[in-house]
């Protein structure tokens, strides 16, 4: 006896082994979060000197002013309002659009689970996650910048952003309210409760934190995305609110910037404020969805 | 099937050939079930798992209307009212349900679950009359001491036992005539499940009660007559007491007496 535990703890082949599995598993989690962490410092480093209060409140410069600011070695003048703004305001008409009827097909799936016709929404939605942006982009110019505004606009723009909210938010209705006890909606209905209320006030209060984590992740994926905004909205370089004019974002602006050799600068701090705010509705989201289990 | 052995005058609830399926023409869970069900009394459905009860219960309040799949076929009377005369709404208004596993909704505090068939229903009540209900409902469930100091935090902090009690204070709020009860206890503890039996007994002098349970010794404890199932048949219905000591089928006595369950 006493010499079998003397064993235990000891550097044996058994624990050798344990030990080297387990330096694998730390070593290529590490390696996992190595390329984000040099992302963000590279970003920082590269793009922080250009964020400064004039970054939020100005439009984007011209090439003219740019070109005058590296010469003189100051920094670039002007910031990123026009994208930011752009950004917002075709993020929010996409949702506007894309929330209540992703909710709506979610709750159908949820109720007709089995039903052939819903297995058809179900796969049409999967294959929609599928479909290449661009491809979005240039359907939405067809529908919406040939027929409907006459030429590029944030409608246009937000409809091709709507399109690749909607699967997101679909599937997630679906899952969230499938996580809620069937017992709950049958106690609400044996109160002789009606369907539309018990859905309204039950079932979607129930499901609020899962269906904003579904809406908060399908906005950081729409917004960083940029070539079906190339075909659709295709940038101003003023801000614009009107739905039926060309519009900026902050992702058509990095391209926009890259493309003009002054502007470099204001790629990375382009793509640092572009970055930090998807990280952030991230984590954002991923609190809710902490906080409701 | 034996003929129910009990006659009630003025049922509150009146089965007459009822039987339900899960699928269109397929296997009846419940087979041509005909039986009156006392008012104020509590009447146990016993039987073993899979007999039919739960079925039999959810068919008193048009729940199975939820699933297209089911068939029902016969009629329920509600005082003498066929209840596919009345609205599936109205129906549940009176006939109200406790279900297994204690189901508060988890979105609203206590106050707003035990009015919460008014809330969703969209009834408008003065401030005063909400308290009103909500504490003889409480009252009523012997939770009011426990809780009274706490309305407002989220019904799901509450024990087991307590949630339950708040679910029955949910389905009494509304006055209805019958309160069905779907196995209640059976994820209780022992205590618990004592307070929800005489809770039960003091409830019956206001409301009638029917009571799935598949716990023999709790039917014979407190309920006024039972029903034996199995296999979808009501194979015998009783006085309990009689019940017990003398089962006029075999398979009553058989089940009675622990031989299958």
């Amino acid at each position: 006896m006493q010499a079998i535990v003397s064993q235990i703890g000891r550097n044996t082949y058994r624990t050798r082994k344990n030990k080297f599995f387990l330096g694998m598993v730390v070593f290529f989690s590490m390696l996992t979060i190595l390329p984000i962490l040099l992302i963000i410092y590279k970003l920082i480093a590269k793009g922080i000197h250009q964020i400064n209060l004039s970054f939020f409140t100005e439009s984007a410069p011209d090439t003219l002013e740019a070109m005058t600011a590296l010469n003189n070695g100051e920094v670039i003048p002007g910031g990123i309002l026009n994208g930011i703004t752009g950004t917002l305001f075709m993020v929010i008409l996409a949702s506007i659009m894309a929330i209540p009827i992703g909710i709506m097909i979610g709750i159908y799936l949820y109720e007709n689970a089995e039903k052939r016709f819903a297995n058809l929404i179900r796969d049409i939605s999967d294959v929609m996650q599928g479909v290449p942006s661009i491809v979005l982009g240039l359907i939405s110019y067809i529908w919406i910048v040939k027929n409907v505004t006459g030429g590029y606009s944030a409608l246009a723009g937000a409809t091709a952003l709507g399109i690749m909210m909607l699967p997101l938010i679909i599937r997630s209705t679906e899952e969230t309210l499938k996580m809620i006890p069937q017992s709950i909606k049958e106690a609400a209905f044996a109160l002789g409760v009606p369907y539309h209320k018990v859905m309204l006030r039950v079932l979607i209060p129930s499901s609020l934190s899962g269906l904003l984590t579904g809406i908060l992740l399908a906005i950081s994926r729409v917004l960083g995305e940029t070539a079906p905004l190339m075909l659709t909205a295709l940038g101003s370089p003023v801000v614009n609110l009107q739905i039926d004019s060309p519009t900026s974002a902050v992702p058509l602006l990095i391209w926009e910037f890259y493309n003009d050799p002054n502007m470099v600068d204001l790629i990375w701090s382009s793509s640092l404020f572009l970055m930090g705010f998807v990280l952030a509705l991230n984590l954002i989201s991923k609190r809710i969805a902490a906080k409701s289990t | 099937m034996i003929e129910t052995k009990i006659t009630i005058e003025n049922p509150v609830l009146s089965i007459k050939n009822l039987s339900v399926a899960y699928e269109k023409g397929g296997k009846h869970a419940v087979d041509n079930v005909s039986a009156d069900i006392q008012r104020n009394a509590i009447t146990a459905i016993m039987g073993p798992s899979g007999c039919g009860k739960s079925t039999l219960l959810r068919a008193l309040n048009r729940l199975h209307d939820l699933y297209p799949n089911i068939e029902t076929k016969g009629n329920i009377f509600l005082n003498g009212e066929d209840i596919s005369n009345i609205s599936n709404i109205d129906l549940r208004r009176k006939v109200g349900m406790v279900f297994q596993r204690p189901n508060p909704f988890p979105t609203m505090s206590i106050y707003d679950n035990v009015i919460a068939g008014y809330k969703l229903n969209g009834i408008r009540l003065k401030k005063q009359q909400k308290d009103d209900i909500v504490e003889e409902s409480l009252h009523d469930v012997v939770l009011w001491e426990e809780v009274k100091n706490s309305l407002f935090k989220k019904g799901t902090f509450l024990s087991g036992g307590q949630q339950q009690r708040l679910c029955i204070a949910r389905a009494l709020a509304f006055q209805p005539d019958v309160i069905l009860l779907d196995e209640p206890t059976s994820a209780l503890d022992p205590v618990a499940t004592s307070k929800v039996e005489e809770l039960l007994v003091k409830l019956k002098e206001k409301y009638s009660i029917v009571l799935v349970t598949h716990n023999m010794s709790q039917a014979a404890r407190i309920s006024d007559n039972s029903m034996f199932m199995y296999l979808g048949d009501l194979v015998e219905y009783g006085q309990t007491d009689i019940m017990f000591t003398k089962p006029q089928d075999k398979r009553t006595e058989e089940y009675l007496t622990g031989k299958f369950g």
